[in-house]
């Protein structure tokens, strides 16, 4: 499904990824873990197609098709999702309006009609119950005023009613307490199936513990130096990110 | 000859149509004397150093307007709110329409500035407010005061408030090959009485228009008062609006102003606090393409401790409009404990579109809490790339976020219909689909 070789990418002048390589099958469940500053993020971004970020080396294919000069809404269109690690407030613009623009501009890129309104209203309905959504929180205005369990909350339903094949989870764990955690990650289980696949970038084990990865990798200095099992995660957790910073990379 | 000879040499020719014993004669003589002095502001004035109105200056405006017009309600129903019932005080050509408008004197007075000037029962509310709070040095508005004779009357004692909002509109029909028009209001909204008003000039035609109104607003102790401005003009009408508004103790008024047409408009916008825990609201959305040129010019002047003022205006400006802000806050010594804050923001959307954006802050009292900030800039990209993330395409993304930066300022509008109808002004503005219903 998806194959990085050899990524290089640039922010503002600066090189922060430096040769990664990613083989993401459908169906599996992979966690990217690291420090501060390693270049999680930034693959995540770079996944998903920001403009800013430049990429200077390697390829990034996704279902056999290169991304080089494919922009961010068609690669959306094509089913890939990032849910932010800082979503963005959009005031005057309620969640199901936004969900509706969402849906339907992709429908319009697959040359398919307008989403009926009342298929539209039981997909919400059907998703929103699944990560326990109250009605009047669909009505409030995209991100505005919301906590940081409601945002990422809000990720998840968006990624519900988006049906990707390859999600890519960015810090979604962080800032949630234990019941919004459970929430989250009961839903992207849920969510889970044979033909999508998982991108987990997070900075603890914590969220592993109830989304359990089928391949740990650890980011450091812009590059995967380590890549294992879901028995990595808790050696990280134990350990540190230290020990992996002295080891010569392989 | 200029416009300015024509005017003043008008004035004599006004003067024999109205009541030379009536005490606004003064009023009106002392005014076109100060015109005559002054002239149009020119950009030599700092506060008209980015408005030009050169241009306008060798229009050959025709200044009374010769014959009433008629228009069927259908040609104008998209102009006036018409999902809800509303008052209407409603000109065609700077002569009132009766046929159109919907006054009333029941409990309230919503009628005509020209009963107002003439009939005797006026006189009492007319000596007190007339011309009171009328700037009588700034050229343009003493030239209004000069030819005043016609506009919106409105008087609302103590307790009462209309049984619903008040629509003023002007519609110049093209009937003129150009035509100026100087309307003329006086609201009075007495203690703890309520009042909501929308005003709209409308041209329906590619004449040249220019019209220079002025409105006096008085709200007594706890009146609360809602004007909404709505400028969506065709490209060939220029309007300058001086808006004057004395407040009382407690009293809350906000004036909304929605600037998405015209050719050159110029807003004085001017509040003057005359007593303690008074709350004023001054917002403003502009969205402006083409050459249009928008200029807000706004004054809040704290006189007595305790009170409040609020400002909030966004711009949107493409192609090769501009626009300018300029908002004084006058603090005075006594008014300690006055919280006024400022915001102007704007982005540009095009290489050639300016903005002009000043905040003049004059405090003279030391505790108290003012905040000012103005930014230009261009769509957040992070805020882009969120929305393409989710297949939303660039185009339809910057007309979602665009209608997003435009949309906090709507609410404190507390007229849902009317909300909505700006709601989709801002979206046909933005020329892109939303991808839902607003």
């Amino acid at each position: 499904m998806l194959k990085i070789k050899d990524l290089h990418a640039r922010v503002d002048g600066k090189e922060i990824l430096k040769g990664v390589n990613l083989e993401v099958k459908p169906g599996e469940v992979h966690a990217i873990m690291g420090p501060n500053g390693s270049g999680k993020s930034t693959l995540a971004s770079v996944i998903a197609g920001k403009e800013e970020f430049e990429m200077t080396k390697g390829t990034i294919l996704y279902e056999g098709e290169d991304l080089d000069e494919v922009s961010p809404e068609e690669r959306a269109h094509k089913g890939i999702f990032l849910s932010f690690q800082y979503p963005v407030e959009i005031p005057g613009v309620s969640v199901t309006n936004f969900m509706k623009t969402a849906i339907n501009e992709s429908r319009k890129a697959r040359g398919q009609e307008d989403m009926p309104a009342n298929e539209m209203l039981k997909l919400i309905r059907e998703k929103s119950e699944l990560l326990d959504i109250d009605r009047k929180f669909l009505s409030r205005s995209l991100n505005e005023g919301f906590s940081g369990g409601e945002k990422k909350r809000n990720e998840i339903f968006q990624m519900a009613m988006l049906e990707p094949k390859l999600a890519i989870l960015d810090e979604t764990d962080s800032g949630l307490d234990i019941d919004a955690l459970r929430i989250v990650a009961n839903g992207v289980n849920k969510l889970k199936s044979k033909k999508n696949a998982v991108i987990l970038i997070t900075h603890y084990q914590r969220l592993l513990e109830y989304i359990i990865p089928d391949f740990v990798h650890v980011i450091h200095d812009g590059k995967i130096v380590k890549s294992g099992t879901k028995e990595l995660a808790l050696e990280l957790e134990e350990k540190g990110y230290d020990w992996l910073k002295k080891e010569p990379v392989a | 000859m200029d416009l300015k000879e024509k005017l003043v040499s008008s004035f004599m020719a006004f003067e024999n149509n109205v009541d030379l014993e009536n005490p606004i004669h003064d009023i009106r003589s002392e005014a076109i004397k100060n015109f005559e002095t002054k002239g149009f502001p020119s950009k030599k004035e700092e506060a008209w150093k980015y408005t030009s109105l050169n241009s306008l200056q060798k229009v050959d405006f025709s200044i009374f307007p010769k014959e009433e017009n008629s228009l069927e309600y259908n040609q104008v129903k998209k102009y006036f709110l018409h999902e809800i019932d509303t008052y209407k005080i409603v000109f065609i050509d700077g002569i009132y329409s009766s046929y159109l408008s919907e006054t009333t004197h029941d409990g309230v007075d919503i009628c005509l500035m020209s009963s107002a000037l003439t009939k005797p029962m006026y006189k009492p509310v007319i000596d007190v407010y007339f011309n009171k709070i009328a700037s009588k040095e700034e050229s343009l508005t003493t030239l209004n005061t000069a030819f005043s004779r016609e506009g919106a009357y409105i008087y609302i004692p103590k307790n009462k408030a209309p049984k619903k909002p008040v629509e003023i509109l002007h519609f110049a029909t093209g009937n003129e090959a150009s035509l100026m028009l100087q309307p003329r209001n006086l609201i009075i909204v007495e203690e703890n009485a309520e009042l909501q008003v929308i005003e709209r000039h409308q041209s329906l035609t590619k004449n040249e228009v220019l019209t220079n109104s002025v409105t006096e607003i008085f709200a007594a102790k706890d009146a609360i008062v809602d004007y909404y401005k709505v400028q969506n003009d065709t490209k060939d009408a220029s309007l300058i609006d001086n808006t004057y508004i004395a407040q009382k103790d407690k009293s809350v008024v906000k004036v909304h102003t929605f600037s998405f047409g015209g050719k050159l408009t110029r807003n004085n916008l001017n509040f003057f606090q005359n007593g303690e825990y008074i709350d004023s609201t001054l917002k403003g959305v502009t969205i402006l393409g083409e050459k249009q040129h928008v200029d807000h010019h706004t004054l809040v002047h704290h006189k007595q401790p305790n009170c409040e003022s609020h400002q909030d205006y966004k711009g949107i400006y493409g192609e090769r409009s501009t626009g300018v802000f300029n908002g004084k806050i006058i603090v005075d010594k006594i008014a300690q404990k006055t919280n006024a804050f400022q915001q102007n923001n704007n982005v540009l959307i095009s290489d050639q579109a300016t903005i002009n954006t000043k905040p003049q802050l004059e405090i003279f009292a030391d505790d108290v809490k003012c905040s000012h900030g103005c930014t230009i800039g261009q769509l957040d990209d992070d805020a882009m790339f969120y929305l393409q993330s989710r297949g939303i395409p660039r185009k339809e993304a910057t007309g979602l976020l665009m209608y997003a930066f435009a949309n906090n300022v709507l609410e404190s509008v507390r007229l849902p219909e009317l909300k909505k109808r700006i709601n989709k002004l801002i979206a046909t503005k933005l020329g892109v689909r939303l991808g839902f219903d607003l």
